[in-house]
């Protein structure tokens, strides 16, 4: 089967000349769900942005359920955007629309679904977020939990072969972390979860990899390499307090 | 509350449910035959004014919410109150004050057209979503880039505001008090900061935008014609106004 992500030699130097990534190689089988953990500063973004062709112009290449990212060829990156679905960190910055529903349409919109299918599609999207009923409200009215919910369903409404999420945890409360694990565990969909939340890719996927200075430094079960400490602390990722990965790998 | 939501009143009537481009339509229209009815036909403004009232009882908008609203005209008349001191022309006494006749009318002029404007505006304002204003805009066909740009006004501005919030306790938090100009330093860093931060959340959005397939022009999602019953409803108070108008001038006219 045709993996959903393949990344080979991936390098990328700013135009200011820094380089943030050195050769990067990363595949993703087709329904794994794999967290990309690395200290602040350590690459993370700037690989999410090569992985629909947001960034690009340096060394290697990315396909996508076995298409290349080409950003000259405008077809074929249009089909790539929507093939990976990139939740962003931060809510306000991906729902731009007046209200929710228009929100979610707006991907599969300029995909050209129009009428009853377009129709189908939000509302089969934001049920799976369970926030079918916040449709015609203005995002800037939800709660921030609800509003990181809306922005995994206007990817899911393109239907992308990978669900990419920066930082997904990040300024949610517990119980709105925890619905959203729910949410997460039960979507059948390729995921690539960008994170320090250790405990949280320890809870929702099986493998990891340790982007560090630009390269892959580890790749294997999460609860393994959340185990090895020299690893751990040679790459800045610490624990939270009180927090035993071999609880999770017994479990 | 967002501030743009102030303006708007929720409700069920038949001038809340028409489609917002007769709205904005009939807005237009009315205050055009507004502002072309002659300045001495006092009757015919009252005439406008009922017509307004008459909207506004149908819309179930109390008169207080429409003319606490309207004291956002006095900055832009107030210079008209200036008018009958400074002009030219024969003079009449009022109070022991002599003031100029076309100076009055000039005046008068002004204030009744800006203040029957600015409540046919609130009455539009107040039966139409924010949103909704924009879909009508987007249906008369208006360039959608500058749509899309009062749509992301309205989307950011209670970001923004949020932003700007959080800035002023930041800035209170460490003892920071505008007294005199010399804060002026301060705050005018500030700005530029919060610039900063729009500008970089304006990029952010950008790439989000690109991320879903965004190439320049925002999907339509909004086809939907009004029907000739409802532009015919719509039309009523401006074709009113505007015969109202065209009495005042032929009385004018018959007059001299």
């Amino acid at each position: 089967m045709t993996p959903s992500l393949e990344v080979s030699g991936l390098a990328y130097a700013y135009p200011d000349g820094t380089q943030a990534l050195f050769g990067v190689n990363v595949t993703i089988g087709k329904g794994e769900r794999v967290a990309l953990l690395g200290p602040n500063g350590a690459g993370k973004t700037t690989f999410v942005l090569h992985l629909n062709g947001i960034l690009h112009g340096g060394a290697g290449t990315v396909r996508v359920g076995g298409l290349t990212v080409d950003p000259a060829d405008r077809a074929t990156l249009q089909e790539i955007r929507r093939r990976v679905g990139i939740v962003f960190q931060d809510p306000d910055d991906q729902l731009f629309m007046p209200t929710v529903r228009e929100d979610v349409a707006f991907g599969p919109a300029n995909l050209g679904v129009t009428g009853a299918e377009l129709e189908r599609r939000v509302e089969h999207a934001l049920e799976r977020v369970g926030m079918l009923h916040v449709a015609d409200r203005p995002p800037q009215h939800l709660s921030f939990g609800q509003r990181r919910r809306v922005a995994v369903a206007t990817v899911l409404a393109m239907e992308p072969e990978i669900l990419v999420l920066d930082e997904p945890s990040s300024n949610l409360d517990p119980a709105g972390r925890r619905e959203l694990a729910e949410i997460l565990t039960g979507l059948e969909v390729t995921m690539l979860m960008v994170t320090h939340d250790l405990p949280y890719a320890a809870e929702l996927c099986p493998r990891s990899l340790i982007l560090s200075d630009g390269v892959i430094v580890a790749d294997g079960p999460t609860a393994e390499l959340l185990s090895d400490e020299p690893l751990m602390r040679a790459h800045r990722l610490e624990l939270p307090y009180g927090f035993d990965p071999r609880a999770i790998a017994r479990r | 509350m967002d501030g743009l939501g102030r303006l708007h009143r929720p409700g069920d009537t038949p001038v809340h449910r028409l489609p917002p481009q007769c709205k904005l339509v009939a807005t237009g229209a009315f205050v055009l035959a507004v502002v072309s009815t002659p300045r001495e036909a006092v009757w015919a403004f009252a005439v406008h004014a009922a017509l307004l009232a008459v909207v506004a009882a149908i819309a179930r908008v109390p008169p207080h919410f429409v003319l606490r609203r309207m004291t956002i005209e006095i900055p832009f008349v107030a210079f008209a109150a200036l008018l009958p001191f400074v002009a030219q022309g024969p003079r009449v006494e009022a109070l022991g004050v002599p003031l100029s006749e076309s100076g009055l009318w000039a005046a008068w002029n002004i204030l009744a057209k800006a203040s029957l404007g600015t409540a046919a505006s609130i009455l539009l304002a107040a039966t139409t979503e924010p949103r909704q204003l924009l879909v009508g805009l987007e249906r008369l066909r208006l360039p959608s880039l500058l749509v899309q740009i009062a749509a992301f006004m309205i989307r950011y501005a209670d970001v923004i505001v949020g932003e700007m919030r959080r800035m002023r306790t930041a800035r209170a938090a460490r003892g920071f008090q505008a007294r005199d100009v010399r804060a002026a330093r301060v705050l005018a860093r500030s700005a530029g900061a919060l610039f900063l931060r729009s500008y970089e959340r304006g990029e952010r959005v950008h790439l989000a935008m690109l991320s879903r397939g965004y190439q320049g022009r925002m999907p339509v999602l909004h086809e939907a014609a009004a029907t000739g019953r409802q532009w015919a409803a719509a039309a009523a108070p401006p074709a009113l106004a505007a015969l109202v108008a065209v009495a005042a001038w032929v009385a004018a006219w018959m007059v001299r």
